[in-house]
């Protein structure tokens, strides 16, 4: 069980800081508005985000929550299911605006 | 267009004869579905190289619409018809199982019903507990649904549910279910208000079949792609059918009022002349949007706009909008036929479309729609003016 729990730990940790800074803050903001069904921090960059739970309702609080966090808006023609499908299309969502 | 054309013969004669007893009883209407099996009208939204008419959703919502005027249940049943083909036409084409199928709806005229309620999801078609589950080339699902429109009388079930007995609740799939694969319980009764034709009581469903039945995909992209703008549009096409069918009836006794005192306009006219401004708008409103989509359709972004939140909002606004609209217009022929309108059996009685109309609002509840429009409003900008 120790051993388990400490693997669970460890993944948790690569898993929160693979893709940057951006992606971290990105997994908080699931963890704390996705509902999903795992931990934002245990799960691949391009998992689909859907098949992991989250509702379309989850996903315009992510994509409200995402708004605040990064100090951007999103234009009404990314507001879709797409573009936050997962943390690695999120991520380049963020990156592109911030970019621009 | 052919279709809309024996459609119509089909609401003159057999749809109008039998729409009060169709009511009254609370029965399926299979007279008037006999008759649009023979008018290949089930076949409307099957693609043409597929045996089908391959109507757009322009001429579909004039087909629900024409049938609503005199029959609200045979209007509604049509409408979830197609809305079930559409969702196997638009997903389903990859799959040789699928291609296949609808080649045999066509052929035989099978009608389709929806299974997307279920005990405990309370009324949130995008969630499932029921999960379908693969052992080897064949599937196994039970449903336990609260509703299935005309489920006793279908050839064929779709029904939403999880992909798999670990996936998450809004992680679902559809699963088309043939005659012989599944076993339907009757749970709860339909003894309601309006929309008696539509026999719509709850089921238990127990089913198994081939692996093939699965709809290629996911839910959540063909709920937003089809099942969402397919119901909603056809929905309003069919409320405005049965408002303007009061408004027909309405208008016959305004005219019939206005013979026995030729030079007099009698003074419901005006009343009349209102209501008939409502009844455009609201008949102008869904087939802008149809015509919307129909154009999108040749768009290779089409799936994906139909993905954003532009359309999920375009499409809410016209279900609250028109779900409000046509109960205020039976209101109106109502007052314009008065005493007679209110009687069950004169001729120019709106009771039945007042009861069927007040399922507008209810059927996927305004107040849930609203919620929704509402969170999506907190991100939405309009920037483009799409809504």
């Amino acid at each position: 069980m120790q051993t388990a729990t400490s693997d669970s730990a460890i993944r948790k940790i690569q898993g929160a800081f693979t893709g940057g800074h951006d992606a971290f803050r990105i997994r908080q903001v699931l963890q704390n508005h996705g509902r999903l069904s795992t931990s934002a921090f245990e799960l691949a960059e391009d998992a689909d985000l859907y098949e992991a739970g989250m509702s379309s309702l989850a996903s315009v609080n992510v994509m409200l929550a995402l708004e605040g966090e990064f100090n951007i808006e999103f234009p009404d023609q990314m507001l879709n299911r797409s573009v936050f499908s997962s943390i690695a299309a999120i991520g380049a969502a963020v990156k592109q605006l911030n970019g621009a | 267009m052919e279709i809309l054309e024996a459609i119509r013969t089909v609401v003159a004669g057999i749809a109008a004869q039998h729409a009060a007893d169709v009511d009254e009883a609370a029965r399926f209407p299979h007279e008037t579905f006999a008759a649009l099996k023979a008018a290949r009208a089930l076949s409307a939204a099957v693609p043409r190289d597929l045996g089908g008419q391959g109507c757009g959703m322009r001429e579909l919502a004039a087909q629900c619409s024409a049938l609503a005027q005199v029959c609200s249940a045979s209007g509604m049943i049509l409408a979830m018809h197609h809305i079930q083909v559409a969702c196997m036409a638009r997903h389903g084409l990859e799959s040789a199982f699928f291609r296949d199928y609808l080649q045999r709806l066509a052929q035989d005229q099978l009608l389709i019903a929806s299974v997307t309620s279920e005990v405990g999801t309370f009324g949130d078609t995008r969630s499932s507990i029921c999960a379908v589950e693969r052992k080897g080339a064949r599937f196994e699902l039970n449903k336990d649904a609260t509703t299935i429109s005309y489920g006793a009388s279908a050839d064929a079930l779709l029904v939403t549910c999880r992909r798999a007995a670990d996936s998450a609740a809004s992680d679902q799939v559809l699963v088309l279910l043939q005659k012989g694969d599944y076993t339907l319980e009757q749970t709860t009764n339909w003894n309601t208000l309006g929309m008696r034709g539509t026999c719509s009581p709850g089921f238990n469903v127990r089913s198994s079949g081939p692996v093939e039945q699965i709809l290629p995909g996911s839910y959540a992209d063909s709920s937003a792609q089809t099942m969402v703008p397919y119901s909603h549009i056809l929905w309003a096409s069919l409320w405005q059918g049965i408002a303007g069918g009061a408004v027909a009836r309405a208008a016959s006794q305004v005219r019939s009022e206005a013979r026995k005192k030729p030079g007099t306009v009698p003074p419901s006219a005006a009343n009349l002349a209102k209501v008939m401004a409502q009844l455009q708008a609201v008949r102008h409103n869904w087939q802008a949007v149809a015509e919307e989509f129909d154009a999108l359709q040749v768009s290779e972004n089409a799936m994906q706009e139909l993905l954003g939140l532009g359309w999920a909002l375009k499409l809410n606004n016209l279900k609250m909008s028109v779900s409000d609209s046509v109960v205020q217009i039976v209101h109106q022929a109502l007052q314009i036929t008065g005493i007679l309108g209110y009687k069950n059996d004169s001729p120019v009685s709106v009771g039945r479309h007042y009861r069927d109309v007040l399922s507008a609002s209810l059927m996927v509840s305004n107040e849930r729609i609203a919620a929704k429009s509402a969170a999506m409003l907190m991100v939405f900008k309009a920037d483009q003016a799409a809504v």
